[in-house]
């Protein structure tokens, strides 16, 4: 989130996207209904008719994966009737930056494709410099060839009638909602997007966002109380783990990993630096991270360690779905799981269960039995004679029976205490590491291979004893300067010589001196309901990213009611409710005093930006889809990668006419391993369903609680039919489709079971993140006899 | 012995309602502080976040030897205001529930049960199967350039964890071990 769930009651005008937070995030509501009650509007878009839509002004039913459509039709009606925030846009974004002149679109392919590879050269989507090698701009935003009317151009062929064509949104509807949201560009107004996988989960996931973020900036919504683009993330602590680093492109802080391209440390750094933003400290970073994990082992002489790391092929992509590709192929022997249960969670289940039989041994760390530590069993369709697979289970103790911080969506890092001793034998995850690492390091502690110095180098300086001290951990996430061990006070201090240590910069801050600020209790709100002294958000303890942005280009609040930070011309500092996004002291005479965007180069909300299916997003059907595209002749993103063809099936519509999607209900979480195992929450949501239409189930000859078959290209599953009017039929442009929905949370194992929804999806990601298409796959439906 | 609310509607629900009737009247303030007398008077709350969702509400956990006996919202968090929904309700029976596993457990090749192990042959299986995955595997150079990775061995998972996990399991296995095949929930 760049704001926080507090701040959902500052917004005018709520637009909820593929998430459903009354029933997912329930408690995130109280802030909604807070909003709401104040007399904001509340709009609802989603493919089902959720318990949000029932609390929200507007309902407007999306066919799964047209979001672009819908959000493109948006910021063309913005445009159409210059509904956008004037002065923002001009002096905040790239809007009046000019565009290199071989920029071109045509027919759903931007300049700079190969077809061969699948993707684009990103670097034909530059910007016109002067001889200064200064970016060319036209404040006045007319130029033709400025990013402002070449987006203007690009999201005219979005009118209300193609859109609603593909989205199969109500006409008057989607009317209403343009109007409703677009009222939010008026200047002192705010409008808030929260979204969550129901957004990502596309082959167009990431421009889904970036949809999104555009047209916030358009509107002037970001950086500002009651607005921002807020991601409901979906576990207590993946806001964490992701700033810890633990995907195979990062390293903690959002830093990129070496490939074996990067030979040297320094050429590395010269790769990974940008040339201006605050970004440009990057290496400060890097090194303190190297010496987090090295310590004294990590000098100048070594390059600070830089080698002990281990180095990616270049361009080899190890994400999730590759993963999986790679275990179906033999390509690797060992798994370590540390609460994960891809048999339920992840697309083509049925074949992630083969997959697994491929390896050697797998180690599954985790409170309950799950679904995937049991793959070999009878009940998973294995036959446990010919799966070869050693298995390894060790429990693990649940939240409050350790004691450690976790960082919510809104990147509060909050800190829980022990209230009591694990459960029988079990142990914190944090135990088992420290027992593994300290056996791992004495079985090669006289190993002379130059293979094994990485582990043999790295510090593990947390005790002697098999029970870690957190205090320490916390302290090196924080940082110190390695000479007198003083904690760093800021990561504005980290050096890149070597003198300093830091495991994460983002989080350096925390723990200054002897508090550890994840440990604050104060919930006074000292204004905005910021709530500053409660807990510790990164970075530096900033509450709401970009408030720069929350005032005009003279440094006041472009709302009295909602003031962020303001510039204070007598003390020459900026100072308001939030700590803020910007160098405090950066004054009117600096020529970047109106750079709010301090990460970017530049410092301009990129409307602009090359990812990697171009710099605007463009609408394609997901993989699997029931009409042709109606804005090109392009199906599907031109940059999706295809994996593993044996584990690709695709399914056509002539065989699966119905669109399906997954969701969540209030009761189970994730895939269901622990609420599952919850005797309560098992009573309350007993049994795996299919939810379909009236008039399907009519079609079909299905009653209420029949059994029913749903069949994929992958597989199939048979449940329970759960006929409601909460899912109506599309009526596209050409003809009409039917749409089911079905909660993913099931599995074989626990007190509540249930047909694992994921057997159904599709094993194909996102162009950037491959982040599976969960959320938008055809299927079809029979009764079981 | 657990019950499941079922069960214990069924045995003492409808009893247990008559007596409170009986005894207190329909005062629910008294009753409210009689409970309280009750459950958790003598023991002292500790303060936890939902495991769950990412809203991150506060918890208090009432305690005592070996079971939880009490958990509510906590009044005083700025999120949640002492409100819960229905998982974070039910927080107590991630403790109390009867399917949690609380030894090792070993299945080895072809074996169709798990077997009852204790920790330091577990975890020392464990650190003998990486080493021996892992040396085979290992590559230190490649082309000339050193590039110390293997990749043989994948690791998943953390969504659920602590930040203080987060950061050894990074460490361990991607700057210590050289793992490549590093991923968690956040990509699915």
């Amino acid at each position: 989130m760049t704001n926080h769930w507090n701040d959902l009651q500052y917004a005018d005008v709520l637009m909820v996207i593929g998430a459903n937070p009354a029933e997912n995030h329930p408690i995130s509501f109280r802030w909604i209904s807070k909003a709401i009650e104040k007399g904001a509007k509340l709009i609802s878009v989603d493919p089902r008719y959720t318990r949000t839509s029932q609390m929200a002004n507007t309902y407007a039913q999306l066919r799964s994966g047209t979001d672009i459509a819908f959000i493109g039709g948006m910021i063309n009606y913005i445009l159409e009737n210059e509904l956008y925030h004037k002065e923002y846009v001009s002096a905040y974004t790239n809007a009046s930056y000019i565009v290199d002149d071989q920029y071109s679109f045509k027919d759903g392919i931007f300049n700079g494709y190969d077809e061969k590879t699948r993707k684009y050269d990103k670097k034909q989507w530059g910007f016109k410099k002067d001889k200064e090698d200064k970016i060319i701009k036209d404040p006045t935003l007319k130029d033709p060839r400025c990013v402002f009317q070449l987006m203007k151009k690009h999201y005219s062929r979005y009118d209300i009638d193609t859109v609603v064509g593909v989205t199969g949104t109500d006409k008057e509807t989607y009317k209403e909602i343009c109007k409703a949201y677009a009222s939010t560009g008026e200047v002192g107004k705010a409008g808030t997007i929260l979204y969550a996988m129901g957004g990502t989960q596309h082959t167009v996931g990431t421009q889904n966002i970036r949809s999104y973020a555009i047209l916030q900036l358009l509107l002037g919504n970001i950086g500002i109380a009651g607005g921002g683009v807020n991601a409901l993330r979906g576990e207590s602590n993946v806001q964490g783990s992701t700033d810890f680093g633990l995907l195979y492109h990062n390293v903690p802080g959002y830093m990129e990993v070496p490939t074996d391209a990067d030979v040297t440390y320094q050429g590395f750094l010269d790769r990974i630096t940008p040339k201006s933003g605050y970004l440009t400290n990057k290496p400060k970073f890097y090194t303190s991270m190297l010496k987090s994990f090295y310590g004294d082992n990590a000098t100048k002489q070594n390059e600070f360690g830089y080698h002990f790391m281990p180095k990616l092929g270049a361009g080899k992509d190890y994400s999730y779905i590759r993963l999986f590709d790679a275990m179906y192929r033999k390509e690797f022997e060992g798994l370590m799981m540390f609460g994960a249960n891809p048999v339920v969670g992840g697309p083509h289940a049925s074949q992630s269960i083969k997959s697994l039989a491929n390896l050697k041994w797998m180690v599954s760390i985790d409170l309950f039995e799950t679904e995937t530590s049991s793959f070999w069993k009878k009940e998973a369709g294995s036959d446990p004679a010919s799966v070869q697979t050693e298995v390894i289970f060790l429990p693990a103790c649940s939240s409050y029976e350790k004691e450690g911080s976790v960082t919510n969506s809104g990147r509060w890092m909050q800190y829980r205490w022990q209230a009591i001793k694990p459960k029988g034998e079990s142990k914190a995850d944090l135990e088992i590491v420290h027992m593994l690492a300290r056996r791992l390091k004495e079985l090669y502690k006289n190993s002379p291979n130059p293979s094994d110095m990485s582990l043999k180098a790295l510090t593990w300086n947390y005790g002697e004893s098999d029970h870690p001290d957190i205090d320490l951990v916390c302290r090196e996430i924080n940082g110190y300067d390695m000479k007198t061990k003083q904690q760093i006070k800021s990561f504005g201090d980290l050096k890149d010589d070597g003198s300093t240590s830091s495991g994460c910069w983002i989080y350096c801050g925390f723990y200054p001196e002897n508090e550890n600020l994840a440990k604050r209790r104060d919930n006074t709100n000292e204004g905005m309901s910021n709530f500053l002294n409660w807990s510790y958000a990164w970075p530096a303890n900033r509450r709401i990213l970009y408030n720069r942005a929350s005032s005009d280009l003279n440094g006041k609040a472009w709302s009295k009611d909602r003031v962020g930070i303001v510039w204070n011309s007598v003390e020459g500092k900026w100072k308001g409710n939030d700590i803020p996004d910007f160098a405090a002291t950066k004054g009117p005479d600096d020529p970047t005093f109106i750079d709010p965007f301090i990460m970017i180069a530049g410092g301009k909300g990129a409307l602009f930006a090359g990812i990697n299916e171009g710099p605007f997003p463009e609408h394609y059907e997901p993989y699997e889809n029931p009409i042709s595209n109606a804005f090109s002749s392009v199906q599907l993103n031109p940059a999706v990668q295809f994996g593993e063809k044996a584990t690709n099936a695709k399914g056509d519509v002539s065989k699966y006419p119905i669109v399906a999607t997954t969701y969540r209900v209030s009761e189970h979480w994730q895939s269901g391993s622990m609420t599952r195992n919850v005797p309560w929450l098992a009573e309350l949501v007993p049994h795996m369903y299919i939810e379909i239409s009236e008039e399907l189930a009519k079609e079909k000859g299905i009653a209420y609680k029949d059994r029913i078959i749903v069949s994929s290209a992958r597989g199939e599953i048979e449940a329970y039919a759960l006929i409601t009017k909460r899912f109506k039929p599309y009526k596209l442009k050409d003809k009409t489709v039917h749409h089911i929905g079905m909660p993913w949370h099931f599995g074989y194992n626990g007190i509540a079971t249930g047909a694992t929804a994921n057997v159904l999806t599709p094993n194909i990601g996102d162009a950037n993140t491959t982040i599976p298409e969960f959320k938008a796959f055809l299927c079809d439906i029979r009764r079981a006899k | 012995m657990d019950f499941t609310r079922r069960q214990f509607l069924k045995l003492s629900g409808a009893v247990a309602a008559t007596i409170a009737v009986v005894e207190l009247g329909f005062d629910d303030k008294k009753a409210r502080a009689k409970s309280k007398d009750f459950k958790i008077a003598e023991l002292k709350p500790t303060s936890t976040i939902c495991p769950y969702c990412s809203v991150g509400c506060g918890i208090l956990v009432y305690s005592k030897d070996n079971d939880v006996i009490y958990s509510e919202g906590d009044p005083d968090h700025p999120i949640n205001e002492g409100t819960l929904c229905s998982k974070g309700t039910t927080v107590r029976q991630v403790y109390t529930s009867e399917k949690r596993i609380t030894k090792p457990m070993y299945r080895a090749p072809g074996s169709n049960k798990w077997k009852e192990v204790d920790w330091d042959w577990a975890l020392d299986k464990v650190a003998q199967n990486i080493k021996e995955t892992r040396d085979r595997t290992f590559v230190h150079k490649e082309n000339g350039v050193i590039v110390n990775r293997t990749d043989a061995i994948a690791y998943l998972g953390g969504a659920a964890l602590d930040n203080e996990e987060c950061h050894l399991l990074h460490k361990l296995f991607r700057a210590g071990l050289g793992l490549t095949y590093i991923e968690h929930q956040a990509r699915i």
